[in-house]
């Protein structure tokens, strides 16, 4: 019994130190002098378009590494093509790989002497970098999520469908998608946590130019670090915070229940 | 990646750069510490958010995934609010490497609890009491039947820790100070001479890249040694 | 003929799952895949269905050639061992999805699946979704499902495997009926050598992917054309060279010049029929089925010698 409140307390203390004080403060250092230095400081014109950036790369992002996600799910689950073992373990990559290491990457792909370098636009520094920088980073959470789903719900009910007489389209629209539409909500949910809050990748090859290339995250650092506006950057964090714990109810809401996973025949 | 550009030896010149072997050095040990700290909170966390009833459990258990919602340069704003000179609380772990270990394990706690806690939710109780009715005390439970199960889980949560803890720039840019040899970790350095000494960088990320796909490639290992029981 | 292939084979890898395999199916039959796991049957079924292609031979369905068509043309019905049903569909609208895939007007889907739901028992649970039915009525909801877009074939793979027993023998019992009723060319797929001859008009034996004997009930189990067969449609005993049925065994107190000496080792009482294991003195196991009179009438007793004779026996050439 006494092990039991131990561990209990032990675990939420640690949660607690380790978690919740940090962003407690930082709501409590934004608020401490009420709302006006607030609002006033999401309103200066840099954090705004700092914001709109933000907004216009989720936007982007979000919509295409879902689409490539769930292909790339059925192409990894569904078709055994000899090449999927390696992207299966590729998908992964971004995950493992520091966002500052993809970041000198893009650099030394775009850049002078790269691979791509002399495309007709401007890659570096500006906005189609940051897009790529966001993209990558953001690449793994629909496969991942959808993959262990596809590979759950079988072809059983992909077969009856076509013996049913649904051509592969139909199955797709009809079945398959709506068998894995919380693991797509969820893996979108959290390709949007991480292209809203990207910071390494994207401040490497952004250029940070203030009101042109500086995303939130970005505005941010520059604040605290570079302007000591210590209200600026408090303000802009706890916008970023509120946008996370918006993602984090989206994601309590879709993260796959235990009873709806595993229910195979039943 | 053109670390290797200029030949091996261009590589191993900027690779063994003092600076560069302080920071690869730090961050591994400071990622060993954190592997090390998560899977015990970790495991911990995991097993109170199954296995203990209380109050507020169904929030504690979404506040589990604040580090991944919450942008890792807001995390590094917040310790530092908290930890600095200026804070309430008088501790100033800013600029050290204390303080860096924070960062570092708030923004990995969650892998650990994610992995381990479908485990434990899915392991069957009939197993334990199996073990009680052979006249296992709790320890010998824990320690013969719990753990052997759950020893997979903490080890791919480990590794995914790890393999963020040696990468992380965000959490810990601004707490860090960047004092090379004392507060330097490898993607600060990285960071530092994109534009400057762009070998230099290649050649730390090199690193840094074969030391992610190791341990992905150790991820799938852990992966299809727990399911050898299912084969 | 309903459905024909001819020739057919199909490896997987080293595993040789179907090995020059030709089987015939009437119009309007109820036929039978019978066999142990790994014989062949299952694969046979959906290389029927378009669901795995042969390597070689050639598949007919109604007199068409289907080798290389897709489920989708080839109007079959197809239930699966699991039932695969669409769990985020309602009963009604699993019954009706081919229906829908085939832009049928929605008064003549709900006609459809309303008599469809009657014919199955399932009316008045349309409304629910698969989660919440019972194994029985899940399998009946993918029959009425399969049997919707009026398949010339309905193709049922292991269909009462997943179900206990007592729902087991209703349902075969109901699925007969259903037979007699619709009339549809129909095969299944089962292990279970009951299960087959109480069904089926025809039933075709495979083993290691392999046809070993394709005939109707009776005439398998009477005239099994070899040991495996023999064997596997019902329980054998092995005398000598003849393989025996236990209700061929007869038991006597007294010896005479054909019996062998066994000794009583367990009597089982099931009901109307009584089992006696014995044992020979060479070691060789038997058993006979006699009917509780003459079982009663012997007055027998475990430990008991007595003495065995074959009224009916098969030898098979090697």
């Amino acid at each position: 019994m006494i092990g039991r409140y131990l561990l209990r307390f032990g675990a939420l203390g640690y949660l607690g130190v380790v978690l919740l004080a940090p962003v407690a403060l930082i709501f409590w250092r934004t608020f401490e002098h009420g709302w006006h230095p607030f609002w006033a400081a999401i309103s200066n014109p840099d954090a705004v378009h700092a914001l709109k950036l933000t907004l216009e790369v989720t936007l982007i992002a979000v919509p295409l590494n879902t689409v490539f996600g769930i292909l790339c799910g059925l192409a990894i689950v569904r078709h055994r093509l000899p090449a999927m073992g390696l992207v299966n373990a590729l998908v992964d990559l971004p995950l493992a790989l520091s966002p500052v290491v993809v970041g000198l990457a893009l650099i030394l792909v775009y850049g002078p002497g790269g691979w791509l370098h002399g495309l007709p636009f401007k890659v570096l520094f500006s906005f189609p970098a940051i897009l790529l920088a966001t993209m990558f980073v953001s690449l793994p959470f629909v496969v991942r999520e959808v993959v262990p789903v596809l590979r759950e719900i079988g072809t059983d009910q992909e077969e009856a469908a076509a013996t049913l007489g649904a051509s592969s389209f139909a199955t797709f629209r009809r079945i398959t998608l709506p068998a894995i539409r919380w693991a797509v909500a969820y893996g979108v949910v959290l390709t949007m946590a991480r292209s809203l809050g990207e910071f390494g990748a994207v401040s490497v090859v952004s250029g940070n130019v203030v009101g042109h290339t500086q995303t939130l995250t970005l505005y941010v650092q520059d604040a605290y670090a570079n302007q000591f506006n210590e209200t600026g950057a408090y303000s802009a964090s706890v916008l970023l915070a509120l946008l996370a714990i918006a993602t984090l109810l989206l994601m309590t809401m879709f993260r796959p229940k235990e009873e709806t996973r595993g229910d195979r025949g039943a | 990646m053109k670390g290797a550009g200029g030949g091996w030896a261009h590589f191993w010149d900027a690779a063994s750069n003092p600076e560069a072997v302080a920071a690869l050095k730090l961050t591994l040990w400071l990622s060993a510490g954190v592997v090390a700290i998560n899977a015990l909170s970790g495991t911990a966390i995991a097993w109170v958010l199954v296995r203990d009833r209380f109050a507020g459990k169904g929030l504690v258990n979404a506040l589990i995934d604040l580090p991944f919602a919450l942008p890792t340069i807001v995390a590094s704003l917040t310790l530092l609010a908290l930890y600095s000179p200026r804070s309430e609380i008088g501790k100033h772990v800013a600029y050290t490497r204390i303080g860096l270990l924070l960062a570092l394990l708030f923004v990995t706690l969650p892998f650990v609890v994610r992995t381990v806690q479908p485990v434990l939710l899915e392991l069957d109780r009939e197993m334990e009491e199996a073990a009680a009715s052979l006249g296992a005390g709790r320890l010998a439970i824990f320690r013969r039947v719990v753990f052997p199960n759950l020893l997979p889980a903490v080890l791919s949560g480990v590794a995914l820790a790890f393999a963020r803890a040696i990468g992380e720039f965000g959490a810990v840019v601004l707490i860090s100070g960047n004092r090379p040899f004392k507060t330097e970790v490898a993607s600060l350095y990285i960071f530092g001479r994109v534009n400057t000494d762009p070998a230099g960088a290649a050649a730390l990320s090199v690193e840094l890249l074969v030391i992610s796909l190791a341990v992905l490639l150790s991820i799938g290992g852990i992966r299809r040694w727990a399911t050898r029981h299912d084969r | 003929m309903a459905i024909e292939a001819r020739n057919v084979s199909k490896r997987f890898g080293d595993f040789v799952a179907l090995d020059d395999v030709s089987v015939e199916v009437e119009s309007g039959s109820l036929t039978a895949l019978l066999g142990p796991s790994g014989s062949g049957k299952s694969t046979l079924l959906r290389v029927i269905a378009g669901l795995e292609q042969p390597d070689t031979g050639a598949v007919f369905i109604s007199g068409k050639e289907a080798t290389v068509l897709a489920p989708q043309k080839r109007g079959v019905g197809f239930v699966f061992q699991h039932y695969a049903p669409f769990k985020h569909m309602t009963v009604w609208e699993n019954v009706a999805f081919g229906l829908k895939i085939r832009r049928r007007p929605k008064a003549e889907i709900r006609a459809r699946v309303d008599q469809l739901l009657d014919l199955v028992q399932l009316a008045g649970l349309g409304k629910r979704y698969p989660a919440q039915l019972s194994g029985g009525q899940r399998q009946r909801m993918a029959l009425a499902r399969a049997l919707a877009p009026e398949p010339e074939v309905l193709l049922l793979d292991e269909p009462f495997g997943a179900l206990d027993a007592r729902v087991r023998a209703e349902l075969r019992e109901w699925l007969r009926r259903l037979h007699d009723e619709v009339h549809v060319t129909t095969v299944f797929v089962t292990h279970d050598q009951e299960e087959a001859l109480e069904l089926a008009d025809r039933i075709v034996v495979m083993n290691r992917g392999r046809v070993e004997q394709i005939a109707p009930p009776r005439e398998l189990y009477d005239h099994p054309e070899n040991a495996f067969v023999m064997s596997f449609v019902g329980p054998v005993n092995r005398l000598g060279d003849a393989w025996v049925r236990p209700h061929d065994v007869e038991l006597r107190l007294e010896p005479n010049g054909s019996t062998q000496e066994a000794q009583i080792e367990r009597i089982v009482r099931l009901g109307f029929e009584t089992r006696v294991e014995l044992v020979r003195d060479d070691g060789e196991r038997l058993s006979a089925q006699l009917s509780r009179d003459e079982a009663d009438e012997l007055e027998l007793e475990p430990g008991q010698i007595v003495y065995v004779r074959a009224t009916r026996q098969r030898t098979f050439s090697a």
